[in-house]
């Protein structure tokens, strides 16, 4: 049985020998311009079905969350300007990629340059699933329809999925979904298809502006604590690394993020943990719960014999 | 790090929560992505939440059909062990069609998994099913000929039957009560917390119902221990609810507010009233099937109460993100 909780590597715990090094995504959201070419391209490598045409209300996001019909979501949140340093840094990025033609959101007149009148910013961010070293989602698949892979990823396997759900609520993110019209539960696989070609996710591959990178976690990591210092010296004071520490509650994330803001402000939760840690003191509390239970019972009927 | 939130935007918009019936909490404030839950909501119906109580009522009656057996009272043994094979019937449906995939329900069986409460639970169901299975068939030996290959196996029924009997309610407190484990062992914020109260819960439900199945099928003069196993049921139930209901904090409100208050409300009422009218009924048949009738009505509202504070606290990212920062800022 594979460890419940604490920092570990997770394929050789899972009981690969010889396993690869582990694959991961850093999204880095200060550079993020919400183009949604990751939600697309996810949709057009993997065959994701579409998630209707519907219109939100929520900014630019019509999507909404992740589901099983949706593996990339990007997330639009408008907010006051934290800091003028904040509002360079996404100014660099805009500039990286011309807009203007994609009709991408802006707050100044099309062509304006500066940031004059310009008192707000839009946070984006583009959402996947954690891969967590401890996935909660796998702990509790009782038909081994989800597994580990010898990259660290955690993968559905469709021929075995049986549509019990489980997985669903177990998730401490909301990532995994089951699809109505198909009855089994779907997720990122972070395109465990294209990476044992070492070919790059598709999500990834199409992110004009690399906020999505692909790449080995130990690697990935030491890039974003650089990336972070370097935003820190800069004046953007609010970035933050999420769910690359290997010992918060889910063992760190496969897929970990840079922040400029709270983690529930783009709908993430702030401390999450795997379930499956209090697994053994759940099961000591019905043991003797169950106890008490053939006591009563016992005593019901030895305490008056006829 | 936290800056003032000067936003106007309903995406940083800050929700007051709360509003109960009693505050027991200060009104919690928390920031959210358009007030979108974090965590999914379970995508089971309230099948799910009937098998708990079907579940619970085959563990109970199966452990009642047990004691009876043992101290020779076939009418009470009679009861609990077709109560349990019934109940049981209704468990598989149910569960079955609750699958996205109700064909594949045998990829269950694939794998027994240490770390799945729902793998566990399978193979504890399947056991308990066969050996209360082989339990209630035991109940049809007087209808068999006395004769011929039949009339062996009339003879060897009742050994058969009371080592089945016994195996089932070996099982029993495992089959009531993983269930409760199954639910918490989610990321859904009130059935986590509630993970040291909820075995006790299901435990004390599945005993109420197990005994009022007794109260209602047995004659006065056998039913005395269904009578002492629905009113410790009974109370067990009461003070375990009473616990989800009152010492969770935030975390409780789930359970006293809107369909899931409503459904515990109704639960605690009739559970109370059928402890009461199973104590005060010991002489009349009527009153003792009334009071059954209550408590196992009030064992489902229980359960499809649980379930529906779950769905309620999934649904309210403020009770993903509230505990979770009292957590960071302790």
């Amino acid at each position: 049985m594979n460890s419940l909780y604490g920092p570990v590597d997770p394929a050789p715990d899972a009981g690969y020998t010889d396993a690869p090094p582990r694959m991961g995504f850093f999204t880095d959201t200060s550079v993020c311009i919400g183009c949604k070419a990751c939600e697309v391209a996810c949709k057009e490598w993997n065959a994701v079905p579409d998630d209707g045409f519907d219109l939100l209300g929520m900014s630019y996001d019509n999507t909404g969350g992740l589901s099983a019909n949706t593996w990339r979501h990007v997330a639009f949140v408008e907010q006051a300007a934290p800091s003028p340093a904040a509002m360079d840094v996404l100014r660099e990025a805009e500039s990286t990629v011309s807009t203007q033609f994609l009709g991408m959101p802006s707050t100044t007149l099309p062509g304006a340059t500066g940031r004059e009148g310009r008192d707000l910013r839009w946070l984006m961010m583009s959402n996947v699933c954690k891969h967590c070293t401890h996935a909660a989602c796998l702990d509790v698949c009782p038909t081994g329809s989800l597994f580990r892979t010898e990259y660290g990823t955690v993968v559905v396997q469709e021929d075995i999925c049986n549509g019990c759900g489980y997985c669903v609520p177990a998730c401490p993110y909301g990532v995994i979904d089951r699809r109505e019209d198909d009855g089994r539960a779907w997720k990122c696989t972070l395109c465990y298809d294209r990476i044992g070609e070492g070919m790059t996710p598709a999500c990834a591959q199409a992110c004009p502006t690399q906020s999505i990178q692909y790449g080995e976690l130990d690697e990935l990591r030491e890039r974003a604590a650089e990336r972070v210092e370097v935003l820190h010296q800069r004046g953007v004071t609010e970035a933050k690394l999420y769910g690359h520490d290997p010992n918060d509650g889910v063992g760190g994330d496969g897929a970990f993020f840079l922040l400029l803001d709270e983690p529930e402000v783009y709908g993430l939760p702030p401390d999450p943990v795997v379930t499956t840690r209090d697994l053994p003191s759940m099961w000591k509390h019905a043991g003797v719960a169950a106890l008490s239970m053939a006591a009563a019972a016992v005593v019901a009927f030895l305490g008056r014999r006829p | 790090m936290t800056k003032p939130d000067r936003a106007a935007h309903q995406s940083d918009k800050r929700v007051r929560g709360g509003k109960g019936d009693r505050v027991m909490v200060p009104p919690a404030e928390f920031r959210s992505y358009y007030g979108r839950p974090i965590v999914k909501a379970p995508v089971w119906t309230h099948d799910i939440s009937a098998y708990f109580f079907t579940g619970g009522l085959a563990a109970g009656s199966a452990l009642l059909a047990a004691g009876a057996d043992l101290t020779d009272r076939p009418a009470l043994r009679a009861t609990g062990r077709l109560t349990a094979l019934a109940a049981l019937g209704a468990s598989a449906y149910f569960l079955i069609v609750d699958l996205g995939r109700p064909s594949r329900f045998i990829n269950m069986l694939r794998v027994a998994k240490p770390t799945s409460p729902m793998s566990m639970g399978t193979w504890i169901f399947s056991a308990f099913g066969a050996a209360a299975g082989v339990a209630a068939a035991a109940e049809a030996a007087p209808y068999l000929p006395r004769r011929g290959a039949l009339g062996l196996a009339a003879r060897a029924l009742p050994t058969v039957g009371r080592a089945g009997g016994l195996a089932a309610a070996a099982l029993a407190p495992a089959m009531a009560t993983y269930t409760a484990v199954l639910i918490s062992d989610t990321a859904t914020p009130a059935w986590h917390e509630a993970y040291p109260r909820l075995p006790f819960v299901f435990a004390g439900s599945a005993l109420a119902s197990g005994g009022a199945a007794g109260l209602i099928g047995a004659p006065t003069a056998q039913a005395g221990p269904a009578r002492t196993l629905a009113v410790a049921g009974a109370a067990m139930e009461l003070t375990a609810t009473h616990g989800v209901e009152h010492r969770m904090g935030l975390l409780s409100e789930p359970y006293r507010t809107g369909k899931a208050g409503k459904l515990l409300r109704a639960a605690r009422v009739l559970t109370a009233a059928g402890a009461v009218g199973a104590l005060l009924g010991s002489r009349s048949r009527t009153v003792s099937a009334l009071a059954g009738g209550a408590l196992l009505a009030g064992s489902l509202a229980t359960r499809l109460g649980v379930f529906e504070a779950g769905l309620a606290s999934a649904e309210d990212p403020k009770y993903t993100v509230v505990p979770q920062r009292e957590r960071l800022g302790a």
